[in-house]
């Protein structure tokens, strides 16, 4: 890839052009230096894959099931750069997609059907994500003691809730969605609300007041203040969407493992605190994209299957993702500091 | 005097930030065993001098010499090596740890290396605080349970810990009660007694007038008089010196009408405990009303309680007669209050955004519907803003980090600007603003209050009130002392009020 003299870009890497609005739109029309590079791992990645296993990692049916994969973390994992750009952090997804899915899931939830397990995850996830914001932003909790008491609480709530049975899911028309019959154009339903989670993500973000004000609260949340935005107010709609991604995620993962278990979504709140580091979304708050985000989900997701597909254990898995998170964080400084 | 060489010597110190030349070309000297005390305006630049003594700052230029030697101060550590301690305004003690622990930070009397000899060191401390006077202070209490005044005797002590030669107070007494002032001028006398030097910075004449042998008095970053004699030079002299500008501001004219009409911004008993005692005052559409005070006098305080980010323990701020609710932000902002608080970068800019970024956050609702943001209006909107102002770089997309202190100040205005405020609330509106930038500043001010803006300014430079307002209250330790039209008060007679408390026969 090339990478050229570089004029000064505003955060969203686009180079000022004397107000001139750009004439290519779209997800990736401001891609900037560290998008490219994620792609660039990432089409690495896809090389060695077809190369080592070229007849297996190519395949359609494992594209899909990649994609599949990437799905349940990729919602999570939108909901979770917002928290941090705010300069939060949520440690409670996996436990609040715990919650949901076994909720979801109860004998009394399934007599309800489709809606009833839809409606079921996701006002679990809101509910959670509603006391972690209160807690938070009237409570004047540190972000990171709220969300793990919840991770605590959650867990335990969905232990208490399955008994520590799996809960298998009966209604048909939730499972069907997880059948091939199902996928439109060769794409899994999964893999769409994935997508389409993804760009409206991508759009509250760049193009609503609410992306903006949660930029400004992670950037300088004391300059937000005096600007006149409701900080506390901004925090507890941020733990809301959090919240709300989880739910819609616990329903993917009911979709895709047709039951509910209180070990769901464990360590969920890794992977997608790592896929938005990997992404370029600052930890501190204030910087990151949704792009950079999903790149890193789609990265994790495909060295975990090139990983399997070449019968490496999960122990190395975790060491070369740990790898990459350092790799990608000092890509990131040394590019911070050249620009 | 001996014919040893003095203690210390700076000679052609100068230090530049971005925008500003903080020192240029000081001298100063100090001799053992005296107290030489640094005088100078805010921003004259004695905090500057005395981090580059701490080794907390590197010179650009100049030479510093110990006994004679040329030496470089390259940290902290190095210049505690040599026997120089600093205290600090701000005493940087860890509040969680106990007095010993605080002492004997970074040297703590260790066993094989590594094992605090907890007993030793409290000893020590104990015997530390004895000979400065306060052994009642408990070596194992927590910082953080102690007064001010006793943590200032902790800095001190931990000062002591060293093999100290000099040691520099920044502005010791500030938080000191009458008799405690007594106990440390009394600590200072026994130091120099023991040959230990003492850089003394105060703004209270009548301080250095007790305790100081010689003053240096530093002006817009160059000592204009080293070594005066503290006890016997006029306290006019010091004072004009402290003045004298080199630099001569320009000042927009004033409006010959006074106001009339009714006032916009009313401020009736508003006080905060601790701050600010209960304060009167009123602006009227078109007027600059200015503050003028040293730092600690409640300025900023008083701005940011109007502004509702402190919430008053008494009093009401009205805006067109309505009175607001305290302690709202949000409510100041929606009745068309706006503050450019002191701290720029910290309090008002998002610096890793744009300009247009920066200007439009307050006025986000007027180019969204549902939310929806019309960014073609806020570029719009946020470029006519800022053109206005005359804000450089003219192109409102550049981030707002690459500019001037200047002109990031002009991209704060352009926010209120922008949102159609009717009170600005200026804190230090020329704070690390380049000098040359100043009257364009200022320009701007009177022009956005001949528009019939009401400006509420404070500002430690009194030059600056008195050539920019129309109206001075001046503060004294959270209280006003006095009130007066601008055209009839000089910077003498302002500088004896805020540093004496009376007015200067």
């Amino acid at each position: 890839m090339t990478q050229h003299a570089s004029p000064p870009r505003d955060d969203t890497g686009k180079v000022p052009s004397a107000g001139q609005p750009p004439v290519w739109r779209g997800l990736f029309a401001h891609a900037d230096v560290r998008t490219l590079s994620l792609l660039g791992v990432l089409a690495a990645l896809i090389l060695v894959g077809g190369i080592t296993k070229p007849d297996e990692f190519l395949d359609t049916r494992n594209l899909q099931l990649v994609l599949t994969q990437a799905s349940v973390i990729g919602v999570v994992t939108v909901g979770m750069t917002f928290v941090i750009m705010s300069g939060g952090i949520d440690l409670s997804v996996g436990a609040i997609v715990a919650l949901a899915s076994v909720w979801a899931t109860t004998v009394a939830t399934q007599e309800y059907g489709f809606g009833g397990i839809l409606l079921t995850a996701v006002l679990v996830g809101l509910g959670c994500g509603l006391v972690n914001g209160l807690l938070i932003a009237y409570g004047g909790m540190v972000p990171f003691i709220a969300t793990l008491a919840m991770l605590a609480s959650a867990r335990g709530l969905a232990l208490q809730i399955t008994d520590g049975k799996t809960q298998i899911v009966t209604v048909d028309s939730v499972l069907d969605l997880g059948l091939r019959d199902a996928y439109v154009l060769g794409i899994p339903p999964l893999v769409m609300v994935f997508a389409v989670v993804t760009v409206i993500g991508w759009l509250v973000l760049n193009r609503t007041t609410f992306g903006r004000r949660t930029v400004a609260v992670g950037g300088n949340a004391e300059a937000a203040r005096l600007a006149g935005i409701d900080v506390r107010r901004q925090r507890l709609y941020l733990y809301l969407l959090s919240g709300l991604c989880c739910g819609i995620a616990a329903f993917l993962l009911i979709i895709l493992s047709g039951s509910g278990q209180n070990t769901n979504g464990n360590l969920y709140e890794l992977d997608a605190i790592a896929a938005a580091i990997i992404g370029g979304t600052l930890l501190s708050g204030g910087r990151g994209t949704i792009t950079g985000s999903v790149l890193g989900v789609l990265i994790f997701t495909t060295i975990t299957n090139i990983f399997a597909l070449n019968n490496l254990q999960s122990d190395v898995q975790q060491i070369a993702k740990g790898a990459i998170i350092v790799a990608a964080v000092l890509v990131q400084r040394r590019t911070a500091s050249t620009t | 005097m001996a014919p040893e060489p003095p203690l210390l010597t700076m000679s052609g110190i100068t230090k530049s930030f971005p925008g500003v030349r903080a020192l240029d070309g000081v001298d100063l000297d100090v001799q053992a065993g005296e107290v030489h005390c640094l005088l100078g305006q805010n921003g004259a630049g004695k905090s500057t001098l005395i981090k580059v003594l701490a080794g907390a700052h590197q010179p650009d230029d100049g030479v510093i010499s110990w006994r004679g030697e040329p030496v470089t101060l390259r940290s902290p550590i190095a210049a505690m090596r040599l026997g120089i301690a600093t205290i600090y305004q701000e005493l940087d003690l860890v509040e969680h740890l106990s007095v010993a622990e605080n002492v004997h930070l970074g040297h703590e009397p260790t066993t094989a290396g590594f094992v605090v000899r907890r007993r030793s060191a409290r000893a020590s401390t104990a015997q530390l605080l004895k000979r400065l006077g306060h052994a009642e202070i408990e070596p194992g209490r927590l910082v953080g349970e102690l007064s001010a005044a006793q943590q200032q005797i902790v800095s001190m002590a931990r000062a002591l810990s060293h093999d100290v030669r000099l040691i520099v107070m920044d502005e010791p007494s500030a938080a000191l009660d009458p008799d405690e002032v007594d106990n440390l001028f009394r600590i200072v006398g026994d130091l120099t007694a023991d040959g230990v030097a003492v850089v003394y910075i105060s703004h209270r004449l009548e301080e250095i007038r007790r305790i100081g042998d010689r003053v240096t008095v530093l002006k817009d970053g160059r000592a204009v008089a080293g070594g005066l004699p503290a006890k016997t030079t006029p306290t006019s002299e010091v004072v004009a010196l402290m003045t004298g500008r080199n630099v001569e501001y320009v000042f927009p004219d004033r409006p010959t009408a006074a106001p009339e009409g009714t006032p916009v911004l009313e401020v009736r008993g508003l006080a905060r405990e601790g701050e600010f005692e209960p304060l009167d005052l009123t602006v009227h559409p078109g007027e600059i009303v200015g503050l003028a005070g040293l730092v600690g006098s409640g300025r900023s305080e008083i701005l940011e309680t109007i502004y509702g980010a402190r919430k008053p323990s008494a009093g009401q701020v009205s805006v067109d007669g309505r009175p607001l609710k305290t302690g709202s932000v949000r409510a100041a902002v929606r009745a068309g209050l706006g503050l450019a608080p002191e701290e720029r970068k910290a309090q008002a800019l998002l610096m890793l955004e744009s300009v247009t970024r920066n200007v439009s956050v307050s006025s986000m609702s007027r180019f969204s519907r549902g939310g929806w943001l019309d960014r073609g209006a806020e570029r719009g909107a946020a470029r006519a803003a800022t053109r206005e102002l005359s804000l450089r770089p003219d192109n409102p997309s550049v981030p707002v980090r690459t500019l001037s202190g200047g002109n990031q100040q002009k991209a704060v205005l352009a926010r209120w600007l922008l949102r159609g405020c009717r009170v600005l609330l200026l804190d230090e509106p020329t704070r690390g603003v380049d000098v040359g930038a100043r009257a364009e500043l200022y320009a701007v001010i009177r022009r956005l209050a001949d528009e019939g803006l009401a400006v509420l300014l404070v500002s430690s430079e009194v030059p600056e009130v008195l050539g920019l307002a129309d109206r001075v209250l001046v503060l004294r330790e959270g209280r006003v002392v006095h009130t007066a039209p601008a055209r009839e008060l000089d910077e003498h007679r302002v500088l004896d009020l805020v540093m004496e408390g009376s007015p200067a026969s």
